[in-house]
Order: C-alpha cells, then sequence, then structure tokens
C-alpha cells in the first residue's frame, strides 16, 4: 500500500466541467463581512460623516483659525455673513471655529471610551462567563450594582467632587461605560464554551487563560466591533449630555454640549446660529457612528451575508 | 419556579446593598468636616467633638456603614441641612408628579411603539419600514434635551401653542389639572422613549414573524388580522413586557434632563437643584431610592418575563 494512486491525472483532466459553472471562492470571513458591509448604503455614508467629522474637528482649526480664547466683546451675537460664517456666541466667539474644537473633544472622548470601555469590558466579560459558578455570581452582581446606579447622577456627583479635566471625564465614562459589553461578552462566553473546539483544548491540557485569550475572545469579535461603535455613539451622546447640565469641561471650552446649553438662553431673540449648528454637528456624529455599528451587526449576521 | 423567584430576591438584595455601598463611599468621599459644615465656622472644637460623636462619624468606616443601612431600613433617606427638611418629604411630593410624567410617557409610547413596531415588521423594507426606521434613528441619536429644544422652539416659541415651562402644582393631580402645560414634557419623553421602543419591537416582531407557527396560521387562511392579533401580538408581548418591566424605574429615575429643561418639578431636578447647591445628603438619598427602585423594578421584569414565558426556567 505504499504505492500512491496514479492513475487519476489525465482521467480528471478529461472531465467535462460542472454544469452550473466553477464555484468561486467565497472569501475569508472578514471579506464577507467587509463586502456586506459596503453594501449597505448607510454605512457608507456613515462612514463617509464620520471621517468628514474627524477631518473638520482636527485639520479644521489649521485652515480657519479662530481665537477661541479671548473673548471679542464687540463681536458679541453676530449673524452669519462678513468674517464669520456661522456668526459668533454671546462671548464673541467664532461659532464656526468652536464647532472644529468643540469636535476634537467629542471625537477624542467617544473614540477613546468606546475603545478602553469594550476592552475591559470584554476581558470582564469573558473571565466571568468561562470560570462561571460562584466568580460569575460575585462579577455580575457588581455589573448590577453599577447598573442600578443612574449614570447622569453619579456624574454629576463625581463632578462636584473633582475638577473636570478631559483624561478624568475619559475615566468617569469608562467607568460607567465598561458595563454593558461586560454582560454581553459574557453571555457570548457561556455559548461559547461549550463548544468542541474549546473542550478539546480542555482535553489536551490547555491553560483557561489560552482557551480565553485565544479560542473565546476572538469568536466574539463581531459582538466586540458592534460594541464598540455603539459605545462611541453612547459616549459622545453621554458627554454632550454632560456637557449640556454644565458638568464636563472648564466652562470656557469650547464643547459642543456647552454651545447647547449657552446657546439656549438666546433661542427667543431667535439666535438660531448659536444653537443649531453644534446640534447637527452632535447629531450628524451620533447617527453615523449608529449607521455603521447597525450595518455592522447585520455584516456579521450570517443569514444576512451573500456567498 | 419558587426556587427560581427566592434566588432571584437574593441576588436583588445582594445588589441593593451594593448601591447602598456604593453610595455611602461617594458620601465618605466628599471633602471637608459635615461638622463644619453644619455648625458653622464659629463652632468650638468641644461642639465638633459632640457632633461627631452624636452622627458616629469618628467610628470606623464599617461601623458608619452599619449606622447607614440602619438609617435606610428605618426610611430615612437623609436629612438636608439646607432646607432644613429630610429628603422622605422632598420626595414624597415629587415622587407622584413623576409619576405623572413618566406614566403618561411609558402609555402613550407604548401606544406608538408597538403597533408600528410590528407594522414595519409585517411591510419589512418598504417605504414605511425605512421611514420608521429613518425617524427613530434620528431620534434615538438627540441627546433628550436637543429633542425638547426643537420642540420648545417649535411649539412653544415660533408657535405659541403650547407653553415652555411645566406646571408647578404640589400635588400629582394638580398637575394634571393643567394639560397644557404638561404636554410639551410628556411628548419630549414620549418620543425619547418610544425611539429606544420601536427598534427593539420590530426586531421582535420580525423574529416572531418568522417562526413556524406564523406560517401555518396564514397556510390555514387566517385572515392577515387574526394573524397578527392572536398570534403575532401575543407572542411580541412577551418582549414588551421585559422592556416595560426595565423601564418601570426609568419612569421616576430617568426623568432628569427633561425636568432640567421644563422646570418640571420632579426627583430629577430635585438631584440637579441639590447638586448646584452641594446639598449631598439629597443627591445620596436619592440616588439611593433610584438604585433601589430600579432593582426592584428588574426583579419584577425577569419575574414577570419567567411567568409569561413557560419555557424559561433558571
Amino acid at each position: 500500500m505504499t504505492d500512491i494512486d496514479t492513475t487519476a491525472p489525465s482521467e480528471v483532466e478529461l472531465l467535462p466541467p460542472p454544469e452550473g459553472g466553477e464555484v468561486a471562492s467565497s472569501g475569508s470571513p472578514w471579506v464577507l463581512v467587509a463586502r456586506t458591509f459596503a453594501q449597505n448604503k448607510l454605512a457608507l455614508v456613515g462612514l463617509a460623516f464620520v471621517l468628514l467629522v474627524i477631518l473638520f474637528s482636527f485639520i479644521g482649526p489649521i485652515i480657519y483659525k479662530t481665537d477661541q480664547i479671548n473673548p471679542n466683546l464687540i463681536a458679541v451675537n453676530l449673524g452669519p455673513g462678513g468674517g464669520h460664517p456661522l456668526g459668533t456666541d454671546s462671548s464673541g466667539f467664532d461659532i464656526l471655529g468652536r464647532l472644529m474644537k468643540g469636535g476634537q473633544s467629542s471625537i477624542e472622548v467617544g473614540i477613546a471610551v468606546g475603545i478602553v470601555s469594550t476592552v475591559a469590558g470584554l476581558i470582564y466579560g469573558a473571565i466571568a462567563g468561562y470560570f462561571g459558578g460562584a466568580l460569575d455570581g460575585v462579577l455580575m452582581r457588581l455589573v448590577d450594582v453599577g447598573l442600578a446606579i443612574p449614570i447622569v447622577f453619579l456624574f454629576i456627583f463625581m463632578a462636584q467632587i473633582y475638577k473636570p479635566s478631559l483624561g478624568l471625564l475619559i475615566f468617569l465614562l469608562t467607568l460607567v461605560s465598561w458595563l454593558i459589553p461586560a454582560r454581553l461578552v459574557r453571555g457570548e462566553t457561556l455559548a461559547l464554551r461549550t463548544r468542541e473546539y474549546v473542550q478539546a483544548v480542555q482535553v489536551m491540557g490547555g491553560r483557561s487563560w489560552r482557551i480565553i485569550t485565544r479560542h473565546i475572545i476572538p469568536n466574539t469579535i463581531g459582538v466586540i466591533m458592534v460594541t464598540v461603535t455603539f459605545q462611541i455613539a453612547n459616549a459622545i451622546l453621554t458627554l454632550a449630555v454632560l456637557q449640556y447640565l454644565g458638568f464636563g469641561l472648564p466652562p470656557t471650552t469650547p464643547t459642543w454640549g456647552s454651545m447647547l446649553s449657552d446657546g439656549t438662553t438666546y433661542l427667543q431673540d431667535g439666535y438660531w446660529w448659536e444653537v443649531y449648528p453644534a446640534l447637527i454637528m452632535i447629531v450628524i456624529t451620533v447617527v453615523a457612528f449608529n449607521f455603521i455599528g447597525d450595518a455592522l451587526q447585520d455584516a456579521f449576521d450570517v443569514r444576512l451575508q451573500e456567498r | 419556579m419558587t426556587g427560581f423567584i427566592i434566588r432571584r430576591l437574593g441576588q436583588a438584595i445582594v445588589v441593593v446593598l451594593g448601591v447602598t455601598l456604593i453610595t455611602f463611599i461617594l458620601l465618605h468621599l466628599l471633602p471637608g468636616s459635615l461638622a463644619r459644615d453644619i455648625l458653622g465656622n464659629r463652632a468650638t472644637p468641644q461642639a465638633i467633638e459632640q457632633f461627631n460623636q452624636q452622627n458616629h462619624l469618628n467610628q470606623p468606616f464599617f461601623v458608619q456603614y452599619w449606622y447607614f443601612l440602619d438609617q435606610l431600613l428605618h426610611g430615612n433617606l437623609g436629612y438636608s441641612y439646607q432646607f432644613n427638611r429630610s429628603v422622605d418629604s422632598l420626595l414624597k411630593t415629587d415622587l407622584p408628579r413623576d409619576l405623572v410624567l413618566g406614566g403618561l410617557s411609558l402609555i402613550f409610547s407604548l401606544v406608538i411603539a408597538i403597533p408600528t413596531g410590528i407594522a414595519q415588521a409585517v411591510k419589512r423594507n418598504s417605504a414605511v419600514d425605512y421611514a420608521g426606521t429613518g425617524v427613530s434613528f434620528l431620534l434615538y441619536s438627540m441627546p433628550q434635551y436637543a429633542i425638547a429644544l426643537l420642540l420648545i422652539q417649535f411649539l412653544s416659541i415660533s408657535f405659541h401653542v403650547f407653553p415652555a415651562e411645566a406646571p408647578q402644582s404640589t400635588s400629582a393631580i394638580g398637575m394634571l389639572e393643567h394639560p397644557a402645560g404638561l404636554v410639551l414634557p410628556v411628548l419630549s419623553l414620549t418620543l425619547v422613549t418610544y425611539a429606544a421602543f420601536s427598534r427593539y419591537m420590530r426586531s421582535s416582531a420580525i423574529d416572531t414573524l418568522a417562526q413556524d407557527y406564523i406560517r401555518t396560521a396564514r397556510a390555514k387562511g387566517l385572515p392577515e388580522r387574526l394573524v397578527l392579533m392572536r398570534h403575532l401580538l401575543r407572542n411580541s408581548l412577551v418582549a414588551v413586557v421585559t422592556l416595560v418591566g426595565l423601564s418601570i424605574p426609568l419612569v421616576l429615575t430617568g426623568t432628569l434632563i427633561i425636568e432640567q429643561v421644563f422646570n418640571y418639578p420632579g426627583a430629577g431636578l430635585e438631584y440637579f437643584q441639590a447638586a448646584l447647591r452641594n446639598d449631598y445628603e439629597v443627591m445620596l438619598g436619592i440616588t439611593v431610592l433610584v438604585g433601589v427602585i430600579t432593582v426592584v423594578g428588574n426583579l419584577m421584569a425577569d419575574i414577570g418575563y419567567a411567568i409569561l414565558d413557560p419555557r424559561i426556567r433558571y
């Protein structure tokens, strides 16, 4: 039985091609995800908007220079026109420039919180879900406690005690945001740990840490990516709320939320440019991230992929 | 079943204890001395010492926590030194008014979200579906106060249809006597809640429609209307019950921003104003109450879910 069958080759070449035509390779799972994502028009729109907002916030101030530090009391509450495409606010700051600077803090905080909270949550959730039992019970009770305390309340309280700064904001927002990814990943881990390949690694003597990092977490990538996107959207929204309530960055820092709260006092005077541009920026950014997240969710859903 | 309820109850108690502990730790984090704040700058060291003695402020951490728990169990949520009233008395008038705002919004948003969710699921990927998804996406992505502001702008400032401030009555019934002032706050909160509900309703209805019994019912020749009412509605209702159960705590606790915008006299505004004047006792009393209400609400939702769906057995 050492002979390898050598009669095949010439006969195989003479076989007619299959009736339906050759089957093209469907590509790796990532290619499928990317293709399904790209087919969703809203997702592409969302992606485009996110890139535009990032460019607007970070490259914008380099091109369009405005002074956001010194109030200019001569040019107060001016309408759009002249040197100010979107007018000025009650301290004489140019609105367009303020939007750009405001975008910087929103995007930075949003992305930082989105990523860090998801990473922290997924490690926590994977450990809780994989080891189960008493450890899972304790860890999940902590998550429940965190979820029972309303975020806004906690924030307002913390803001009273500690001086607000960008780093502190990111830290506090992450502190309240990691709970949801933890829950989600724990659920996924509970489902995944009964899979045969996990059992195979256990039988081979693989350590728990190896199983969690090499097998369980990589298989939750779909859920994780979707969660990161939605976390970013929520972080930007929560940040806007906090800034509106006055509990964000120091008072004169340009931020979208504080622009809204400053501007609403002038709504009755008809100074719409002090309110709506900031509002539109917030909505565009959050909607864009939500579109992307929704499309990613559909893209990772195997039933919707076309092979 | 009883085992499940007992276990869930046990978990709920643990979580409530956790909430009280966190709140207490926050109370402890506060800078400054409570004695000095209350007795004033001219207080003598003996007076401060006596105050600390009476309020157990020089005991170790966990002893103080024990007294705090004891105080909570007796229904004492704290005392506002700035208003010279107990937190209970403040909340006694606030919570019924919150119930009016939150309750009305919850009912209205359910009344809107359930039919539209089902309609969107039935007419999936049609113009109606896209329009509905677009609207709820937009609402979902706006900060609550933005929705409120837009409503104020259009219904109150530009066209003087409704007043922008909520009625300031001292009782819940009194609030209902001024329906004009209630419209904008309730409408804002309804839109916000609807945004969260509609996505969930739609996907739950889509999942239910894919079930075999729906196909069977249609194959039997059952009119579409009856298919929807008898099979789809009842089975989607389980999802709705979970949602409602999770939202009931929010009725009392999730209204802070809307209250702040419309000056609606509820627990949320109370908290916000307490924060502005650094009245930490009130802030923490409200936080503990809110935490407890949330845990109880989730417990009710879980138990209700288990009762409704015979397949759920833990």
